[in-house]
């Protein structure tokens, strides 16, 4: 059941670096930086969100403006509800590690995510676990995005940093880390800090 | 084991054997806590190593932060980068280091010959480290202060610091007499050795007053059984109310030319009139000061002794000096070096107590004096005990203020103390010398001084002449030049394993009067017990 609730999409183009899933609902997108996860058995796949999309699900049909005559946004959906079926949500995510016979690797799988495989967000207690290796940051560091890196980082070590208890421990570690690997880059670390600090 | 005592530094990132290791500080570990003279181990991969730190400097691992700083009002900032982008690089000199086999165990801390592999982790030393190297307060150990900013207690082997000469340096003011003193109880009680001191300023024997005008009591009023004091100004010594064993004179027979060559300086006197010295003392034998005193002109020298005139006028000035001396008369009555060296030859240490004559002839021309009739008598005894395998005499350490008069490069030659210095221990006559300007001394004396205790220095020659010959030498000059101007010192040579900067327990305190009186009594009692399991 819980699994259920957590089913943030489905798997509909996947490489061995990133995948990218539908959501079920419009607009149900999880939030950027966070950690999910999807499976190719017996391999359970982590990736961290990394952009999000909502366009028309025929490309070459654009959205047109509705609203002249509403009375407020949410009255455009009201009144065509048809626009929810028209419309889809999609969000890409890194792939940042990997689980495979109960223990945690934070490096590629050896396969990419199967098409139509269900895409879960993780528990906390799946992020506590995740994170308590910043190997993973390499993986972000070093990965050339649509989104910078230093956004990504950021936005996927505040996500993070919510669970743990002592936030600012948390942080600091993870600062201290990235001061490590970008030690010849100072502003993209203070680019980050900057975004992380509370 | 306190936390602090246990706390990793940091670990080793580069070095080489000669010039010691660069060790990069952990985060945790902040640089400001990091004092020059800490002493600190190495884990290496098969053997543990022991340095000292030398050095400490500031690294970063981005040029660019030297020229755009961050925001370090921000805390979280300044806690991110501390450590990592920016951190503490330590400088330790290596200077022993024991295995990890059983084997290397018993053999104890060997000095190093190589560096730990790359990464090793660095920690502070423990106190069980300082007791491994320095061994524990014990029957021949003795407790001399704590290593700085430590709690344990660092101990000296006495019988090793009188094996050889030993130098206590340190300008003015930096508390030398208060350790002189500690070290004589030490010797006193730990060292199977007899001292011989020549108290300049009256401060070994009896009490004196601290620069805060506090009274500290010394030698015989803590020991009244072991020590004796001898004075050769008696009035002064009743005057501060010193119970004295003896009153030290002089007689005109005993000043021998080679007191009068060591004079020469301070009584001003010329290379001729030295020589002449030695020709009248061939002439008239042992009445030889008389005889030339009781000389009017040339006119009443005796045939055969060519002095000219002038150098005669400068000598009778100088003998009229020394004459003028009131514990030099024509015939002492009692032998002081007879006395002297029955006190010793008992285990007795004596205190020879210079009253109201501060003045360095009377001084030079006593320890000289006395030094040589005693060296002579030592040198024998000893040749006597290898030859006939008769007991040898007790080591005797000879205590000298105002060293550099005795052992600058003119006079170290001809001085008895010279020769002790440099003869070392052959004869069971060592040397404790105390001197404020160790540049003074000449340099192949000081390199055959043993043990080197040095309190601050200023000037940069006086630290060059004290680290003269020692390896390591730029670091160990840039731990004793951060030594607080008082109460700490850097102690290195044959009694130390390894050099150690430290802080030397307050002498003059109740308590630390308690302390060797306390150590004295178990050792007593030890000692009674184990006669009386003898005896059963």
């Amino acid at each position: 059941m819980a699994e259920l609730t957590n089913r943030v999409g489905e798997v509909i183009e996947a490489s061995t670096t990133d995948f990218v899933a539908q959501c079920y609902e419009l607009y149900q997108l999880p939030p950027l930086g966070s950690l999910v996860k999807t499976r190719n058995l017996p391999v359970e796949l982590y990736a961290i969100v990394y952009n999000a999309t909502t366009t028309s699900i025929e490309p070459g049909r654009r959205p047109i403006a509705r609203g002249k005559d509403e009375a407020s946004e949410e009255e455009i959906y009201r009144s065509s509800p048809q626009l929810l079926k028209l419309l889809k949500s999609e969000f890409s995510a890194l792939v940042v590690g990997h689980r495979q016979k109960d223990k945690l690797y934070h490096y590629l799988p050896p396969n990419p995510a199967r098409i139509h495989s269900f895409v879960y967000l993780c528990s906390p207690e799946e992020v506590k676990e995740f994170s308590h290796s910043f190997d993973f940051l390499n993986i972000l560091i070093n990965t050339n995005l649509p989104v910078s890196a230093e956004e990504l980082i950021s936005a996927c070590l505040r996500q993070m940093s919510q669970i743990h208890e002592d936030r600012h421990a948390f942080l600091v570690a993870a600062g201290k880390e990235l001061a490590l690997l970008l030690s010849g880059q100072f502003n993209q670390l203070k680019a980050i800090l900057v975004r992380i600090k509370q | 084991m306190t936390q602090e005592n246990t706390q990793r530094l940091g670990i080793v990132v580069s070095g080489s054997s000669t010039k010691g290791v660069e060790v990069k500080l952990d985060s945790s570990a902040s640089v400001e806590d990091m004092v020059v003279g800490r002493y600190v181990t190495i884990e290496g991969q098969k053997r543990r190593f022991f340095g000292m730190i030398t050095d400490v400097s500031l690294g970063m691992t981005d040029q660019k932060l030297t020229l755009t700083p961050p925001d370090v009002s921000d805390p979280f900032m300044a806690e991110v980068i501390a450590g990592t982008s920016t951190y503490g690089i330590l400088h330790v000199s290596p200077y022993l280091t024991i295995g990890g086999d059983v084997a290397s165990l018993i053999e104890g801390p060997q000095p190093v010959k190589t560096v730990p592999i790359h990464f090793s982790t660095v920690n502070l030393a423990s106190d069980q480290d300082i007791e491994l190297v320095f061994g524990k307060e014990d029957k021949e150990r003795f407790w001399i202060g704590n290593p700085l900013d430590m709690e344990t207690k660092l101990c000296l082997s006495m019988e090793k610091l009188v094996e050889r000469s030993s130098g206590v340096f340190g300008k003015s003011g930096t508390g030398k007499t208060f350790f002189t003193r500690q070290l004589l109880i030490g010797t006193l009680q730990k060292g199977k050795a007899a001292n011989l001191i020549f108290d300049m300023n009256s401060e070994y024997g009896w009490e004196s007053t601290s620069e805060q005008g506090r009274k500290v009591k010394a030698l015989k009023q803590l020991f009244p059984s072991k020590v004796a004091v001898f004075t050769l100004d008696e009035e002064s010594s009743r005057r501060r109310g010193v119970s004295t064993d003896f009153v030290v004179r002089i007689g005109y027979d005993e000043i021998e030319p080679e007191d009068m060559a060591l004079l020469r300086q301070t009584l001003n006197l010329t290379d001729l009139a030295v020589e002449a010295v030695y020709q009248l003392r061939r002439r008239f034998g042992r009445g030889w000061l008389q005889s030339t005193l009781d000389m009017k002109d040339t006119e009443e020298l005796p045939e055969g002794l060519n002095i000219h005139e002038n150098t005669l006028h400068n000598l009778r000035r100088g003998l009229e000096t020394v004459r003028r001396l009131p514990f030099i008369e024509p015939h002492a009555s009692a032998d002081a070096v007879r006395h002297i060296l029955d006190h010793l030859g008992r285990g007795i240490n004596v205190v020879l107590e210079f009253g109201r004559y501060k003045d360095i002839t009377a001084y030079i021309l006593v320890a000289n004096l006395l030094t040589s009739r005693i060296y002579a008598q030592y040198r024998e005894r000893m040749e006597r005990a290898m030859g006939e395998d008769a007991a040898p005499p007790i080591p005797l350490v000879i205590t000298i203020e105002e060293a550099h008069k005795f052992l600058n490069p003119e006079v170290a030659s001809q001085t008895i103390f010279g020769t002790i210095a440099r003869e070392m221990r052959k004869y069971n006559v060592t040397l404790l010398v105390i001197d404020q300007r160790p540049s003074g001394i000449d340099e192949e004396v000081m390199s055959q001084i043993g043990t080197k205790i040095t309190f601050a220095l200023d000037n940069e020659r006086d630290i060059d002449r004290v680290l003269a010959g020692v390896s390591g030498k730029s670091e160990l000059k840039s731990v004793l030049a951060k030594l607080a101007s008082r109460q700490q010192a850097l102690i290195f040579g044959h009694a130390v394993p390894m050099p150690v900067a430290f802080q030397p327990w307050e002498y003059g305190s109740v308590e630390s009067y308690k302390h060797f009186m306390l150590s004295e009594e178990t050792e007593i009692k030890k000692q009674a017990e184990e006669d009386i399991e003898e005896l059963w």
